[in-house]
């Protein structure tokens, strides 16, 4: 028998290092593992560098863990949010790097980290300032730019529903990154609203099949960002 | 005393449901933020659009009434939306499958400068001091069948939006077919901008003052 359930999020991420790739689900606040991080920031990793496609909102969550320095470097697609000042204050005063990656080509670099495959061609950004330094190539009479895969040490994602084997499901738009950085991540870490034992997920929905998640860990009434912000809080 | 400004060409809202006569029915349409968002509102009767968010979602329907809905039920401009019947939800990865594979129809993008060739910049002014942020934007311009401009004519300061050159740092290179403004409408063709239609009330030479680069009549 097998259970990749932990107790807490401080127990899931006890091993996170100082300079660790970190990759966190999340589009705006829909999930957003605003638990894990929190714990990530008590935990009290640094020098890390995320993965996630916006820098949060306000003061908690990865807003919150940019804010107490731990991060060195962001790859992202889209760093400014409403709501937010501690990525653009960061950023002003040189306190952190970002790679700024177009959206898509974020998410199949994180697909590609997970599938074994190295590097990909894509014809996003082809023109643009970000192509620049790229290698470039022509298949079909159109240029398309090399992007290398992305792999994490770690993942923080937000699922809905999980069993013990690590099998997963997602609630609507919050699925966006979590699949994929479960494949792209040695360790990726689950928090659910709900642990069941295997066998209640009917096998035809599982979206994250429990072989790309490690750690399961229950968070039964998960914190929403903008309701966070709307109320002043400020972690820790 | 307040001054009062006479409403030129065609509304946002005028403007958006000018857009939405051309969109054919059964067309799987990805609106981007502002006032292609408004698109969406005008959709002739008897047509049915099936709306993506690059966020996840096919058959995105209607924000939800103020203060209902699901925080984790949104939009790429991360507002509340709906899911219609007969709607999926995704990861991000295939999202982009949708958007760079070429399934998807249609694209409807505000633009900062778009230019005779059909560059779109619409992502950042090259300022040294901003955020800079691109989000879905070039994977769009790089892989939807169709990409549409719905903009302003000119910018805030009355500047030209459409230009010979493009002078903000690019989105997307040659990939823009038809931009609808407030002023007219107007194709991107090979011998440059071509005058389609002119809003009510607007004449040509108004939008011909109003465009950095030579605007070419249709042949109709």
């Amino acid at each position: 028998m097998i259970s990749k359930q932990v107790s807490s999020p401080a127990e899931a991420l006890a091993d996170v290092f100082d300079g660790a790739v970190v990759m966190v689900s999340g589009f705006g606040e829909a999930g957003s593992p605003i638990e894990l991080i929190h714990a990530l920031i008590d935990q009290g990793a640094k020098d890390l560098t995320v993965v996630s496609n916006n820098c949060g909102s306000g003061e908690v969550g990865l807003a919150a863990l940019l804010k107490a320095g731990r991060v060195r470097k962001v790859v992202c697609s889209f760093p400014r949010t409403a709501n937010s000042t501690v990525f653009p204050d960061l950023y002003h005063s040189g306190k952190i790097e970002l790679e700024l990656v177009p959206q898509g080509t974020l998410a199949e670099r994180i697909r590609a980290g997970g599938a074994g495959i190295p590097a990909f061609f894509t014809p996003a950004a082809v023109g643009t300032p970000l192509a620049e330094g790229k290698e470039s190539r022509e298949f079909d009479g159109k240029t398309y730019l090399m992007e290398r895969g992305l792999k994490a040490d770690f993942a923080l994602i937000k699922g809905k529903t999980a069993d013990t084997h690590g099998n997963v499901i997602f609630n609507k738009t919050a699925r966006n990154f979590g699949p994929i950085m479960a494949m792209g991540s040695n360790t990726a870490i689950v928090q659910v609203e709900d642990v069941v034992e295997p066998g209640q997920i009917d096998p035809e929905i599982v979206v994250s099949p429990g072989i790309f998640v490690d750690r399961v860990v229950q968070v039964a009434q998960p914190a929403h960002e903008s309701e966070l912000v709307a109320a002043g809080v400020s972690y820790p | 005393m307040t001054q009062q400004v006479e409403q030129v060409g065609r509304t946002r809202e005028e403007m958006a449901q000018r857009l939405a006569q051309d969109i054919p029915n059964g067309s799987y349409v990805n609106l981007g933020i502002g006032i292609p968002e408004l698109v969406a509102r005008f959709v002739p009767e008897g047509r049915t659009l099936i709306y993506h968010t690059e966020n996840g979602l096919l058959g995105m329907g209607p924000s939800p009434v103020e203060g209902e809905g699901d925080p984790e039920l949104i939009n790429a401009g991360k507002r509340r939306v709906t899911a219609n019947p007969g709607a999926a939800f995704f990861h991000h990865a295939d999202s982009f499958s949708m958007i760079r594979g070429g399934h998807i129809d249609l694209c409807v993008l505000g633009a900062m400068q778009v230019s005779q060739n059909g560059d779109l910049a619409n992502w950042s002014t090259g300022a040294p001091d901003a955020i800079p942020a691109v989000g879905g934007a070039m994977d769009l311009c790089a892989g939807v069948k169709s990409v549409y401009v719905i903009t302003q004519h000119t910018t805030k300061h009355g500047e030209p939006k459409l230009v010979e050159k493009c002078t903000y740092p690019l989105t997307g290179v040659g990939v823009i077919t038809r931009v609808y403004t407030d002023l007219a409408v107007i194709d991107v063709t090979p011998e440059g901008f071509k005058l389609i239609e002119l809003s009510p009330g607007v004449d040509f030479d108004y939008v011909q003052q109003r465009t950095g680069a030579q605007l070419i009549l249709s042949d109709a």
